[in-house]
């Protein structure tokens, strides 16, 4: 075991994949000679040559067409947009192409390729380097979406993606590349190098597509979170007491309904984190979910906790930020239903 | 047409109109024709900056009386022309045939390619069995000359029992993976970036397939026609790029799409890629340049971007009606002819067929697609069925279905 922050995990994922096999090529801007704007590539095209890792042009659609181009001829691209928020002019090649050609062909023509992008906010990256568009994703038949929140859950996620037959789109919330962020953002950063899910195999394995992981066992509500709101929740349990269930959802296409409906059937309680805006937003599909599965067993009414209906603003992050103070309270909240 | 005046303070949008409308005489006086073999053959490896000339010329082979002349001509044997005449005269037939099921109510739409079989028929005999397509709708002409069954396509449109594609696309959208010919999009220009991909893979793989991108003139204004030019000129794939400028884009003239400013050949020049202009309808024409881009997608010497020059005949679709937008009788006055009789009128001047040999080979085929028709009717047709089973529209959204699909499928009852 290594210790890794999850920019190394990924790195180290990618390399694993491309050692294992030779159809696995690695593409996006930056991410050649100099590595990626976050280092993710750092040493790939010194070690596997630019027929395998290689710049690509600023041209989003073009960078995921042609991955869709090479995922059909037989290659397993994983190609780097290089930040979740410039993913729109490829979106047309994720929504009608990529997630759509197994279907319309009947499985005569197939896209195994991994789209990666740093999502979320936390880093004073302002409307253009902080947006969390998983739903987006989700809401397309045929795309999965995963989303990790540690090292080790990155490294597993990532591999079994670039393994995947299917088009994955693989989101890296970037204030958890360099450790655990819970959202007290006024206090010093803790790194991975402290926390247990920063221990990684330096060597192959996966961790399976469509599972969530229990990150606290709890009786008293669930919360439904993934990416960097695990931590939050973490945090928010912790200092108000209250026993919360936290579950890791990692991919939330496909999403693990019988994890959730499980927990929420134990605890009878729901309160639903997510980092991006709340209309229409994945916390509105968690909803419904736990309405449709476990509507007799809620004993108060579910609670939402997400990012404001905004574009992201750049001074006031941490008043739109949902961060463990605004948690808390929902899980107090949902505690006083009795 | 308005122009724009240069006077200070009156500033005016310019909004291109065609020649003709409705009512009008059809004009193609203004369009540049050079004589048959007029156009230079380069060697493959030419410089990309030595044949600008080609991108704003129409390389042409078949003269007015039907002579083949000039350095692009004599690539292909008389057997070959005869097959390639009977390649097109069955796309003409089998056409004609769906067209009039959709009108009889068995199935949802069709698209036919009439007037414009050379290009993709011609195109199709220059590739290999691997290499790849990445068509528009309007090339069933490659699937025709590249042998696939008729029935099956019939099958297709139907979306009968046998559909390949199980009742999920709409009509000619076909896949298939052995005849070289990607699924089909309804979503326009985006094969065209993907086509670039397939050859970068082809590279990176140290491969010999080559890909074909294919669009029409209309489409070459979206996003995916410029990426895939700038990935090309990047990475110089095996990728020939080819524009199929029929045109109209259903009721929208082609200046539309590229103003009245050169030509769409010429958007390959700013990329540095050899880029050709060619006469759509002249089978010869489209065979030659075609080879001569795949011979030099083969020999590693990168892309070729090619826009030939034909004309729409029909309705863009079952769903139009191009009376509304352009004189009647355009089609039969364009100045490029019809590629079947100007095929066939080289063959009868060079002794190797008639015109009772013609009439007998028409009827043949339309008595084969006929047939075929019968057959694929027999397994059904759009309205009357029967389809593939409807629990099938829940396979292959992934390769394996997840939970809530799976859900989905038992709450159908399928």
């Amino acid at each position: 075991m290594a210790r890794m922050t999850m920019i190394e995990s990924i790195r180290s994922a990618m390399d694993v994949a491309m050692e294992k096999d030779p159809n696995v090529v690695v593409f996006g801007e930056d991410v050649g000679y100099f590595g990626g704007v976050f280092r993710c590539t750092q040493g790939l095209q010194k070690k596997f040559g630019s027929q395998r890792c290689f710049d690509a042009p600023i041209s989003e659609s073009g960078i995921i067409g042609a991955a869709v181009g090479m995922a059909v001829y037989g290659l397993r691209p994983c190609v780097e947009i290089q930040f979740a928020d410039y993913v729109y002019p490829g979106y047309d090649q994720l929504a009608s192409e990529a997630s759509r050609i197994r279907y319309r062909s009947a499985g005569e023509f197939t896209v195994p390729m991994t789209v990666r992008m740093p999502t979320g906010g936390g880093i004073f990256g302002g409307q253009t380097h902080s947006q969390s568009p998983e739903t987006l994703f989700a809401h397309v038949s045929g795309l999965k979406t995963v989303i990790p929140s540690n090292p080790y859950d990155a490294k597993g996620l990532l591999i079994a993606s670039i393994e995947d037959d299917d088009p994955v789109m693989f989101l890296e919330p970037k204030r958890l590349y360099n450790g655990p962020f819970d959202g007290h953002h006024d206090r010093p950063v803790t790194p991975w190098k402290n926390h247990e899910l920063g221990e990684v195999p330096e060597g192959y394995f996966t961790v399976p597509l469509g599972k969530a992981a229990t990150r606290r066992e709890g009786s008293d509500v669930t919360v439904l979170a993934y990416g960097t709101m695990v931590h939050v929740a973490l945090a928010a349990a912790e200092e108000t007491g209250v026993d919360a269930e936290i579950i890791d959802l990692r991919t939330i296409l496909p999403l693990d309904l019988e994890a959730i409906e499980a927990s929420v059937r134990k605890t009878g309680r729901c309160v639903i984190v997510v980092e991006a805006t709340k209309t229409c937003g994945f916390s509105a599909e968690l909803m419904a979910v736990v309405m449709e599965g476990c509507f007799h067993h809620l004993e108060a009414p579910v609670i939402r906790v997400t990012g404001w209906d905004t574009p992201y603003p750049h001074a006031h992050e941490w008043e739109y930020f949902p961060g463990p103070k605004r948690v808390g309270a929902a899980l107090k909240k949902v505690m006083e239903h009795t | 047409m308005s122009k724009k005046k240069s006077e200070p303070g009156s500033l005016s949008l310019y909004v291109p109109e065609p020649e003709c409308r409705p009512g009008d005489h059809p004009d193609f006086s203004e369009m540049l024709i050079p004589k048959a073999g007029e156009a230079r053959k380069p060697p493959v490896d030419v410089d990309p900056m030595d044949i600008h000339d080609l991108a704003y010329s129409v390389i042409r082979v078949l003269n007015k009386k039907g002579e083949a002349v000039g350095p692009w001509a004599g690539e292909l044997d008389d057997d070959a022309l005869l097959e390639g005449l009977r390649h097109m005269m069955t796309l003409r037939a089998f056409d004609a045939r769906m067209q009039m099921a959709q009108r009889q109510g068995k199935t949802s739409f069709y698209m036919q390619a009439l007037g414009e079989e050379a290009v993709a028929c011609a195109f199709r005999m220059a590739m290999k069995p691997g290499d790849m397509n990445f068509p528009t709708y309007r090339q069933q002409g490659l699937m025709i000359a590249g042998g696939y069954s008729i029935e099956t396509m019939m099958n297709q449109i139907y979306s009968n029992e046998l559909d390949p594609m199980k009742g999920r696309q709409l009509p000619v959208m076909y896949a298939s993976q052995e005849f070289g010919y990607f699924t089909i999009s309804g979503n326009l220009a985006t094969q065209f970036i993907q086509a670039v991909g397939w050859a970068m893979g082809s590279a990176i793989k140290g491969d010999t397939k080559i890909a074909a991108g294919w669009i029409g003139e209309g489409s070459t204004a979206e996003n995916d026609f410029h990426s895939a030019l700038v990935f090309a000129s990047t990475y110089k794939p095996p990728v020939i790029l080819n524009v199929v400028n029929n045109q109209w884009a259903i009721s929208t003239f082609q200046g539309i799409a590229r103003g009245n400013a050169a030509t769409f050949a010429s958007r390959g020049l700013g990329f540095g890629i050899p880029s050709l202009r060619v006469d759509g309808n002249d089978y010869l024409a489209v065979y030659a340049v075609a080879k001569w881009a795949c011979e030099r997608a083969r020999l590693n010497l990168g892309p070729t971007l090619i826009e030939f020059v034909t004309y729409r005949a029909g309705a863009h679709s079952t769903s139009d009606d191009p009376t509304g937008y352009r004189p009647k009788d355009e089609s039969s006055t364009w100045p490029l002819g019809d590629p079947i009789e100007r095929l066939k009128a080289h063959l009868i001047l060079k002794g190797e067929w008639s015109e009772e040999r013609h009439t007998q080979a028409k009827a043949q085929i339309e008595s084969e697609i006929l047939q075929a028709q019968k057959a694929a009717e027999k397994h059904g047709t759009l309205h009357n069925g029967p389809h593939a089973p409807a629990g099938s529209m829940f396979d292959d959204v992934y390769k394996e279905p997840p939970i809530h699909l799976i859900r989905q499928r038992q709450e159908a009852g399928l």
